[in-house]
C-alpha cells in the first residue's frame, strides 16, 4: 500500500473499499508532495503554443522559454513561428530596474523580423513582482506594429495550471469577434480544445468536412489568428479538452450567444458520440445520414483490426495518469474495447463532476487519485501489478524503472490518437509495449537471478 | 567576443530577445548536482512549474526517475514570505522520502522577492531539534544569472562549503584521498572517472556523482530515492584531501568547490580541460600518475596507442573538415582541443554561456589551428545560424547537444550528439566522452558520419572507402 501524506489523504479513493465517495480535488499542491503539475505559465503556454503564425514570447528569465521550446507535438499546415523559442531573458539589472524597455524593444525586433499576425506576450512569475506594466506595453507596440499584441497573464505562482487556461482564453476572446464572418455558413462549427497532435486537428476536420459542416476555426490546433477573428459567426462550440476550453466556450456563449457542447474525440465510442451530437444538434437529416455513412465505414475499416489487438490484449490491466480528468473517460471506454482494465485513474486537475463520473465508469478496487505523485504512482503500479501505464514524459521513467509497459498520451506525443485511425495507433502502441519481450527479462518478472530464459 | 566575421555580409543586428536560447536556467544545474549525493532529494523553492518543467527536461535526457520536490509558491506566500510552505515542504519530503540530505535550490521568484533561505533553514532546523531531521543544503540559483551551468557549478561548491569539516583533516583515511570536481558530465563518464581512479589504486571523492542515480538498473521495486551518489562522510572529509582535481577551464573566473577547499583549508586545486582527445587526456593521466605515484595502467597506454592509431588510420577523411561546435563552455573547448588534434577546424565554438573566459580557453587548446576560428559566448541558436550565414562558414557538420537539430536540419548537415541535452536519442547519459576511450568513440562516429555523407553523396555508391 502507497505511502500517502496525511494531507492527501482525501485525494486517493478506492472504489467499493470506501462508503460514501468522497475524494478532495481543486485544490493547491501540497508543499514537498512532489506533484506532476505544472504552473499557471504552463497552461497558457500549452493552450496557445499551435497558433502558428502568432509570436510567442516569453516575458522572465530564460528558463520558462528554454522548457517549453518546440516542446508540443502540435502540427502546422504552413507557418511553424510557434516552433521557435523566444524570450526577453531577463538579466539581474533588468530585474533591478525593470523589464518594460527590453520588452518592447524585443517585441519590435520580433514582429519586424517575423511578421506575425499577432503577438502573445507571456508574463512569468518575477515580471508579476517587479511590476512591469505588460498590458501598456503590449497595447504600445500595437499601435505601433498594427497587429494585436496581447498580455498573457501566466505569472507562475498566482494560481494552478487551470488559471493558466483562463488567462490564454482571456487573450484568445480578444482576439475572436475582430474579422469578417458574412460567408460563414449557418452549419459551422469551431473545433476548440485540440491542438492538433501528429495531425490530429486534420483527421477531425476531415470528418466534418465529411458531415457537411464548415470548421470555421480551430482554436488552437493547427491555429490561424485571421481564423480565429472569425471564431463568433460559427453556429456551435465544440469542446473538447474541456479543462481548457470551456471558458472560453462559456464567454463566447455570453457575448455572441454560440451554444456549446463537450465531446471527445478519443476512443470509438466518444469519437462516433461526439460527431453524432455535432449532426444532431444541426437537425440536419442529410448530415445525420452522412455521418452515419461515415462512421459506418471508418469501423468497418478499423475494427477487425482492433479485434486483432484485443486477442491479445485481452484480461491485461492499465494504468491511467493525465491532466484532464475528461480525456481519462474516453481513455477507460477505448481500453475497454481494448478488452483491457483500468485499476488506477488519475488526473492532475480534475473536479467533483469528474471524478463522480470517473467513479461510475470504472470497476470495484479501481484507485482514483487527484493531483498525485511519483511516490504514489509507482506503489499503484506496483500493487496492482499492471501491464500498462498511460500518460506523458513524467511518468514515463516510473513505468520503465519498474518494469511496466508505456503509452504517453500527453502533448509531447508524435502518434495521433484521435479519431477511428487514432483508435488503431493506440491499440497498436498499447500492444507494441504490452507484448514487447523485453519485459521478460526485467526483474519484475524473474528476478535478478541470471539463469537462461527459456 | 567574436574574431572577425569573413565576407562582405550585411551588419547583424544587435537582437535584444533571446531566440532559440543555448541555455537552460540555474537551478535545473543545482538540482542535478543533488541528485548527485547518496541519499538526497532536490528541493525547489519557487512555484511549482520550476521543478515540473525541469523534472521534465531532465528526465527527457536521462529517461530516469527525477523527483524535485517544491515549496509551490502561490500569491500570498508571495506577498507573504514562503515560510510555511518552506517548512511544509520539507516536512513532507522528510516524511515521504526519509532523505539523509534535502538539496535546496532557489529560483528567480524567491530571489526576487528576497526569501532568506539561510535564515529560514536555520530557524526550521532548530525547531526540528530531536526528531529525523536530513541535512540541510542550500545554493542560491536566481534564474536570471549565468546558465544551467552557473547553477551547477555554484552547487557543487555551496554542497562543499556546507558540508566540509575541518575536523575530517586529522583523519588518516581521507589523507591519502582526492576530490575529483569533474563538472557537468555525463552518468558514463562519471563511471569512467571512478575506474580509473580504481586502477591507479587512488581513492576519490568523486562530486557530483550521479552515475548510478540516473542511470540505474531496471527494478522489481521503486526505490524512493534512487541508489549510488556521492556519500555524505565523503564529502564531510574533502578539506582531508591530499589535493582536488576540478575539470573546465573556463571556470577560472569563478569561485568553485576546489578554489574555497585551497583557500579554506589549504587543499591544494589543480584545474584541468575536461580530458576530451588526447592531449587533454594526457593532462588527467599526468596529474593522476603524480597524485597516485603510479604510472598510468597499461590499460589506457593501449587505449591512448590505438586511439592514435585511430587517428591516423581516419585522418585523410578529417583534414579541413569544417565543424561547428555547440554547447557548455567547457565541453565546447575539450571538444575544439580534440576537433584540432584529428584536423578538423572547429570553425565556430558556440557558447549559451558567458564565463568570459571561452575565447582565451578555445586559444589555448587550438594553438597549431591556421584557419581563423570564431568564437562566440552568450549566444542563442538564431544568432549562430546568423554568424555561419554572414561569416560564411560551410560546416561539414555539428557537433554539439539535441538542441542543434534544428540548425543542421537548416543547413542540411550531420549532427553528432553530446553533451547535454539529447532530446532526441536515446542514450545520452551513457555517451563516454572522457579519455581516450571516450575520445575513440566520438573520432570513430565523426569519420564514419563524413563517410557516410560522401557515400550517400557519390552516384557510385562505393562498397570501399
Amino acid at each position: 500500500m502507497a505511502d500517502i501524506l496525511r494531507e492527501r489523504e482525501r485525494q486517493v479513493y478506492r472504489k467499493g473499499q470506501q462508503q460514501p465517495f468522497q475524494l478532495d480535488c481543486e485544490k493547491q499542491s501540497v508543499a514537498g508532495s512532489v506533484s506532476q503539475r505544472a504552473c499557471v505559465f504552463c497552461g497558457s503556454r500549452v493552450v496557445l503554443y499551435p497558433i502558428v503564425d502568432a509570436l510567442h514570447i516569453v516575458h522572465g528569465p530564460v528558463g520558462c522559454a528554454s522548457y517549453t521550446w518546440d516542446i508540443r507535438g502540435a502540427l502546422s499546415s504552413g507557418p511553424e513561428l510557434h516552433r521557435l523559442s523566444f524570450s526577453t531573458d531577463l538579466k539581474e539589472m533588468d530585474v533591478i530596474q525593470g523589464g518594460e524597455k527590453k520588452l518592447f524593444a524585443a517585441l519590435c525586433e520580433l514582429i519586424d523580423a517575423h511578421k506575425p499576425k499577432a503577438a502573445f506576450v507571456y508574463a512569468t512569475c518575477i515580471v508579476g513582482v517587479i511590476g512591469d506594466d505588460v498590458e501598456a506595453i503590449c497595447k504600445r507596440a500595437s499601435l505601433e506594429k498594427g497587429i494585436p499584441v496581447l498580455a498573457v497573464h501566466s505569472e507562475g505562482f498566482k494560481g494552478t495550471k487551470k488559471d493558466g487556461y483562463r488567462a490564454a482564453c482571456d487573450a484568445l476572446l480578444q482576439i475572436v469577434g475582430t474579422g469578417p464572418v458574412d460567408d460563414v455558413s449557418p452549419l459551422s462549427i469551431n473545433i476548440l480544445g485540440d491542438f492538433n497532435l501528429a495531425g490530429e486537428t486534420w483527421m477531425i476536420r476531415d470528418y466534418y468536412k465529411r458531415m457537411g459542416v464548415q470548421v470555421v476555426s480551430c482554436i488552437t490546433g493547427d491555429g490561424r489568428i485571421d481564423d480565429i477573428r472569425r471564431a463568433h459567426g460559427a453556429a456551435l462550440n465544440v469542446v473538447q479538452c474541456s479543462g481548457s476550453m470551456t471558458y472560453l466556450a462559456k464567454s463566447m456563449k455570453e457575448k455572441y450567444g454560440i451554444p456549446f457542447i463537450r465531446v471527445s474525440y478519443f476512443g470509438v465510442d466518444d469519437m462516433s458520440k461526439s460527431l453524432y451530437d455535432v449532426a444532431k444538434h444541426f437537425k440536419d437529416k442529410e448530415m445525420l445520414k452522412r455521418t452515419q455513412l461515415m462512421v459506418r465505414e471508418e469501423l468497418q475499416r478499423i475494427m477487425p483490426v482492433i479485434a486483432d489487438y484485443r486477442r491479445a490484449l485481452e484480461g491485461k490491466r492499465a494504468a491511467i495518469y493525465v491532466g484532464g480528468a475528461f480525456k481519462a473517460f474516453s481513455l477507460v471506454s477505448a481500453l475497454r474495447l481494448l478488452g483491457m482494465k483500468t485499476v488506477m485513474v488519475g488526473s492532475q486537475t480534475g473536479n467533483k463532476d469528474d471524478y463522480e463520473q470517473l467513479r461510475e465508469l470504472c470497476d470495484e478496487g479501481t484507485i482514483i487519485a487527484d493531483d498525485s505523485n511519483p511516490l504514489e504512482l509507482s506503489s499503484f503500479l506496483e500493487e496492482k501489478d499492471v501491464d500498462v501505464f498511460i500518460g506523458g514524459v513524467k511518468e514515463r521513467p516510473i513505468a520503465y524503472k519498474l518494469g511496466i509497459g508505456f503509452c504517453d498520451h500527453n502533448h509531447e506525443r508524435k502518434e495521433a490518437l484521435a479519431g477511428f485511425e487514432g483508435m488503431v495507433n493506440f491499440a497498436r502502441e498499447v500492444h507494441g509495449s504490452v507484448m514487447s519481450p523485453v519485459w521478460r527479462l526485467t526483474p519484475r518478472k524473474r528476478g535478478n537471478g541470471l539463469e537462461v530464459v527459456k | 567576443m567574436s574574431s572577425q566575421p569573413r565576407g562582405p555580409k550585411a551588419p547583424r543586428p544587435n537582437w535584444v530577445s533571446t531566440r532559440n536560447p543555448c541555455k537552460a536556467c540555474a537551478p535545473l544545474g543545482a538540482a542535478l548536482v543533488m541528485r548527485g549525493i547518496a541519499g538526497a532529494v532536490p528541493f525547489l523553492h519557487g512555484s511549482q512549474g520550476c521543478a515540473t518543467y525541469m523534472r521534465r527536461y531532465l528526465i527527457s535526457h536521462f529517461r530516469e526517475p527525477m523527483d524535485i520536490a517544491t515549496s509551490g509558491f502561490n500569491e500570498s506566500t508571495t506577498i507573504f514570505g514562503g515560510e510555511k510552505i518552506l517548512s511544509q515542504g520539507l516536512d513532507n519530503v522528510t516524511s515521504q522520502y526519509h532523505p539523509a540530505l534535502i538539496g535546496i535550490a532557489t529560483t528567480c521568484l524567491t530571489e526576487t522577492i528576497g526569501e532568506d533561505v539561510h535564515g529560514l533553514l536555520h530557524e526550521y532546523h532548530e525547531k526540528r531539534e530531536g526528531a529525523e531531521a536530513p541535512l540541510l543544503v542550500h545554493v542560491s540559483t536566481p534564474s536570471y544569472n549565468g546558465t544551467h551551468i552557473d547553477g551547477f557549478n555554484d552547487a557543487v561548491r555551496a554542497v562543499v562549503e556546507q558540508l566540509a569539516e575541518a575536523s575530517a583533516i586529522s583523519s588518516a583515511d581521507a589523507a591519502s584521498s582526492v576530490n575529483l570536481f569533474p563538472g557537468m558530465v555525463s552518468s558514463e563518464d562519471l563511471r569512467f572517472l571512478k575506474e580509473v581512479a580504481a586502477e591507479f589504486a587512488l581513492p576519490i571523492t568523486l562530486f557530483p556523482d550521479y552515475s548510478e542515480t540516473l542511470d540505474g538498473p531496471s527494478m522489481d521495486k521503486y526505490h524512493k530515492i534512487p541508489e549510488g551518489g556521492t556519500t555524505i562522510p565523503a564529502l564531510r572529509a574533502t578539506p582531508a584531501a591530499k589535493a582536488s582535481i576540478e575539470f573546465g577551464r573556463t571556470i577560472r573566473t569563478k569561485r568553485t568547490a576546489a578554489s574555497f577547499l585551497q583557500e579554506r583549508f589549504e587543499v591544494p586545486a589543480k584545474r584541468i580541460g575536461l580530458p576530451i582527445g588526447v592531449q587533454e587526456s594526457d593532462v588527467f593521466f599526468a596529474a593522476m600518475e603524480k597524485l597516485s605515484g603510479r604510472k598510468t595502467p597499461e590499460k589506457y597506454r593501449m587505449e591512448r596507442g590505438r586511439l592514435i592509431d585511430a587517428y591516423v588510420d581516419g585522418h585523410k577523411y578529417l583534414f579541413g573538415k569544417r565543424a561547428l561546435v555547440i554547447g557548455d563552455e567547457d565541453l565546447v573547448v575539450g571538444l575544439a582541443a580534440f576537433l584540432a588534434e584529428t584536423g578538423v577546424i572547429p570553425v565556430l565554438c558556440a557558447s549559451g554561456g558567458k564565463s568570459g573566459a571561452l575565447k582565451h580557453s578555445i586559444a589555448e587548446v587550438t594553438t597549431h589551428v591556421r584557419e581563423p576560428i570564431t568564437v562566440r559566448d552568450g549566444v542563442d541558436f538564431m544568432t549562430i545560424a546568423e554568424e555561419v550565414e554572414f561569416g560564411e562558414l560551410k560546416a561539414d557538420f555539428i557537433i554539439g547537444s539535441s538542441k542543434a537539430a534544428k540548425l543542421a536540419r537548416q543547413l542540411g548537415v550531420p549532427h553528432i550528439r553530446v553533451g547535454f541535452p539529447i532530446h532526441d536519442r536515446i542514450g545520452g547519459q551513457r555517451i563516454l566522452h572522457l579519455g581516450y576511450h571516450g575520445a575513440q568513440q566520438l573520432f570513430d562516429l565523426m569519420v564514419n558520419t563524413m563517410l557516410e555523407v560522401k557515400q550517400d553523396s557519390s552516384s557510385i555508391g562505393y562498397s570501399y572507402l
